[in-house]
């Protein structure tokens, strides 16, 4: 029966994807008429201009473009054009590097906030007002005060990955069973045993759910910091494309940023199910 | 008394470490002024060193080397050798690399062709030509620009030309002393209406238009503000003039989000290619030989590294130089187009560059001048943008005009290198000149500003 469900899923997925590239091939395929022009004139303009092709790349366009990404992804022609692979290794590394950084932060502060509720209700209003701050407002605070761009974005990453995984962190740990917690107790363990082996693994699974969260976000901010800085990473690749008008690129670009962004979830979500465990 | 013979530190042996001296107090001695020889005949040294060098690769065998020299005399071999390697040439070469503070610099470009010499001078050899690896990085934005320049990420920077005034003298920035020692290019900017307003040739026509500049302190922002004002529209209330970064102009465009812009080029031209405008006028129109683009540095960089600062301003008079030759500007367009650069398709490169060019209404026009390249920075140019900021009121207040203009565009320098580098420089550093028929004279900008109709003072 679930084999049965999941073969119909792909199908039905299959079935959607093809309509929708179809549709796409249909609205893109050359429409618009084009007065005459001079030769001499047309051989200074674009097709755009000249056959009347659309502004916007068909599917096909964009699978060969795919294709010469794919062939040559760690091409390095100079400081200002490099390969998708190597500039996805850029904005990776960056985010690996403000998001670990958060953790490292995040989650101790979360647990003291969580343990005591007077930090909680010290330290609220300072995460209330921080937490829906824009990570891009920070851009030109932090370009100013640290002097350098590529810390700048690192640290972008890092604020906006901070506030999730503390108020998960927080949460999870105000809310582990008081039966637990008593049992403990009972039995006289040391507040920093008590921590490790009875609150951590009772609220791993919402610290994992805060991560997951946190690193959604940071996918989704360096692509932004990086259009703004510039220099590397997929971001910049963006505005690069964008300068030169090529569609196809950042379609590509956007299409390989959504599939790292699902690597990086899934990858969290796979951690998450290890530590769940059956109450 | 005596040495611990146990001790391996202690040197029992009489004589120094290389046993030629008694001891080891004159073997210093004897040292250090064979070192002081050597400083003073720095040259001879290059010399030496870049000789042995060659010597070491064409004899890899040493006795080959020393049968060679045995055989023909060191003086014929010398001069054998130097027949088919221009030794003294490498010493050069080698002499000024060694006088260089830094030879790694890092220099920021916004990749439109005012930028032509900076780029162009890393693919043609250029930098290189005067002893400096510099990478040429591409920035964002104006405003990036100028973080990055101030926070030292970029050693120079290629600037709007009223950019260094503003940074130096804190509008819209911190105040840092900035310098601009050279002007990128001349003319190169053009106004591009969208297709949809093909018979509104008359600015009088344009009352709503939403129009876009680069920057606020920008030439093209002075520029289109006075063609506007001479035309009895008043830029602040009649239009909306916005600062929208050049990648984003042809999009906006596209989108309708606005009427049309005086922007650099690629910009104009690639609007055309893709067919969403056509070509107003050329910035030329309104004032020819204006100044535009710069080269510029924090004047901390200039005072701590001389000689790179020398070197990497003649390496920009040098390539300004070859981009004014018109024969050359088909190979600068193809130097300059990659992704790695512009990112433009090289036709729109080369159209801007040559002067041949489709205006987007169906003619192909010719104006060879459409850009032109002179480093000279005049400080009349810097007098009449501080006018028009004032005119404009982005600065309030007295304005010592000449002591800022002869600050930060170093028209001094500019002379000296122009010179080194085998140019003529204009005699004197102002000029006065016409903007629409109408005159400026340097020594009395604000007379210039008060015989304004619409201003903001």
């Amino acid at each position: 029966m679930s084999s049965n469900l999941t073969l119909r899923a792909s199908v039905l997925s299959f079935v959607i994807f093809a309509l929708f590239i179809a549709a796409w091939h249909i609205a893109t395929r050359q429409t618009a008429s084009v007065a005459a022009m001079d030769p001499e004139y047309a051989k200074l303009m674009g097709l755009t201009a000249t056959t009347g092709k659309s502004a916007m790349p068909g599917p096909f366009d964009v699978a060969a473009k795919i294709w010469e990404h794919l062939k040559n992804p760690f091409y390095d022609r100079g400081p200002n054009d490099k390969g998708l692979g190597i500039q996805l290794a850029f904005s990776i590394g960056r985010v690996m590097l403000g998001y670990c950084i958060a953790v490292c932060v995040a989650i101790p502060t979360g647990f003291v906030i969580g343990m005591s509720p007077l930090m909680s209700k010290a330290l609220n209003p300072f995460i209330q007002v921080m937490k829906p701050i824009s990570p891009l407002a920070w851009m030109p605070l932090a370009l100013y005060t640290i002097k350098d761009s590529s810390i700048s974005a690192i640290f972008v990453i890092f604020i906006c990955s901070l506030w999730p995984m503390m108020i998960n962190t927080a949460f999870g740990v105000a809310a582990v069973r008081k039966e637990w917690l008593n049992v403990a107790r009972t039995l006289e363990v040391r507040p920093l045993r008590k921590a490790f082996t009875v609150i951590l693994p009772a609220a791993a699974p919402t610290i994992l759910t805060g991560m997951r969260i946190s690193i959604g976000i940071a996918w989704l901010v360096i692509v932004a910091a990086e259009m703004l800085v510039g220099g590397t990473g997929i971001g910049y690749f963006v505005w690069n494309e964008w300068n030169n008008l090529s569609i196809v690129n950042v379609i590509i670009s956007i299409l390989v940023i959504g599939l790292v962004g699902m690597l990086l979830d899934q990858a969290l979500a796979r951690v998450a199910r290890l530590v769940t465990y059956p109450d | 008394m005596f040495k611990n013979p146990f001790d391996y530190r202690n040197r029992l042996s009489r004589g120094c470490t290389c046993g030629q001296h008694t001891s080891q107090g004159e073997h210093d001695a004897a040292l250090r002024a064979q070192s002081a020889d050597l400083a003073k005949n720095t040259e001879a040294t290059y010399e030496n060193l870049v000789a042995e060098t060659v010597m070491r690769q064409i004899f890899p065998v040493d006795a080959h080397r020393r049968a060679f020299l045995q055989k023909l005399g060191a003086s014929t071999a010398a001069a054998a050798l130097s027949s088919f390697f221009p030794l003294a040439t490498a010493t050069e070469v080698f002499a000024q690399a060694g006088s260089l503070e830094k030879k790694d610099l890092k220099v920021g470009f916004i990749p439109i062709t005012c930028a032509t010499p900076i780029i162009m001078a890393a693919p043609l050899g250029f930098y290189s030509k005067h002893g400096l690896n510099v990478e040429v990085n591409k920035a964002a934005g104006w405003a990036v620009i100028r973080d990055k320049t101030i926070n030292k990420e970029y050693d120079a920077a290629h600037m709007l030309s009223p950019m260094p005034l503003a940074i130096t003298m804190g509008v819209g920035a911190t105040a840092i002393p900035y310098t601009m020692p050279a002007v990128e290019n001349i003319n190169g900017q053009a106004i591009t209406l969208a297709m949809k307003h093909k018979d509104k040739r008359d600015p009088k026509q344009w009352k709503g238009f939403k129009l876009a500049v680069p920057f606020d302190y920008s030439m093209h922002n002075y520029l289109l503000r006075y063609y506007l004002a001479e035309n009895g529209i008043d830029p602040d209330t009649d239009v909306q003039i916005r600062a929208v970064p050049p990648p984003e102009m042809v999009a906006n465009l596209r989108a309708d989000n606005i009427d049309g812009f005086l922007a650099p080029d690629p910009v104009n031209q690639r609007a055309v290619y893709d067919g969403v405008g056509f070509i107003h006028m050329l910035s030329k129109q309104i004032w020819d030989r204006h100044p535009c683009c710069g080269f510029a540095a924090s004047q901390e960089f200039v005072k701590t590294n001389p000689n790179s600062y020398a070197a990497l301003l003649k390496a920009i008079i040098d390539a300004t130089a070859y981009a004014t030759k018109a024969e050359n500007r088909k190979e600068i367009a193809e130097a300059i187009a990659p992704a790695n650069y512009l990112n433009q398709p090289v036709t729109v490169v080369e159209q801007v560059l040559t002067g041949t060019f489709a205006d987007g209404l169906g003619n192909v026009v010719k104006a060879a001048d459409r850009i032109d390249f002179d480093p000279f920075p005049y400080e009349s140019f810097a007098v009449w943008i501080l006018s028009q900021m004032k005119r404009w009121g982005q600065i309030k207040g007295d304005v010592d005009y000449q002591k800022i203009a002869k600050q930060v565009y170093l028209a001094t320098d500019t002379t000296k290198f122009m010179k080194e580098v085998g140019l003529t420089p204009p005699a004197s550093t102002t000029k006065t000149f016409s903007i629409m028929g109408k005159t400026f004279d340097p020594t009395k900008p604000d007379d210039y500003i008060a015989s304004f109709a619409i201003k903001r003072t």
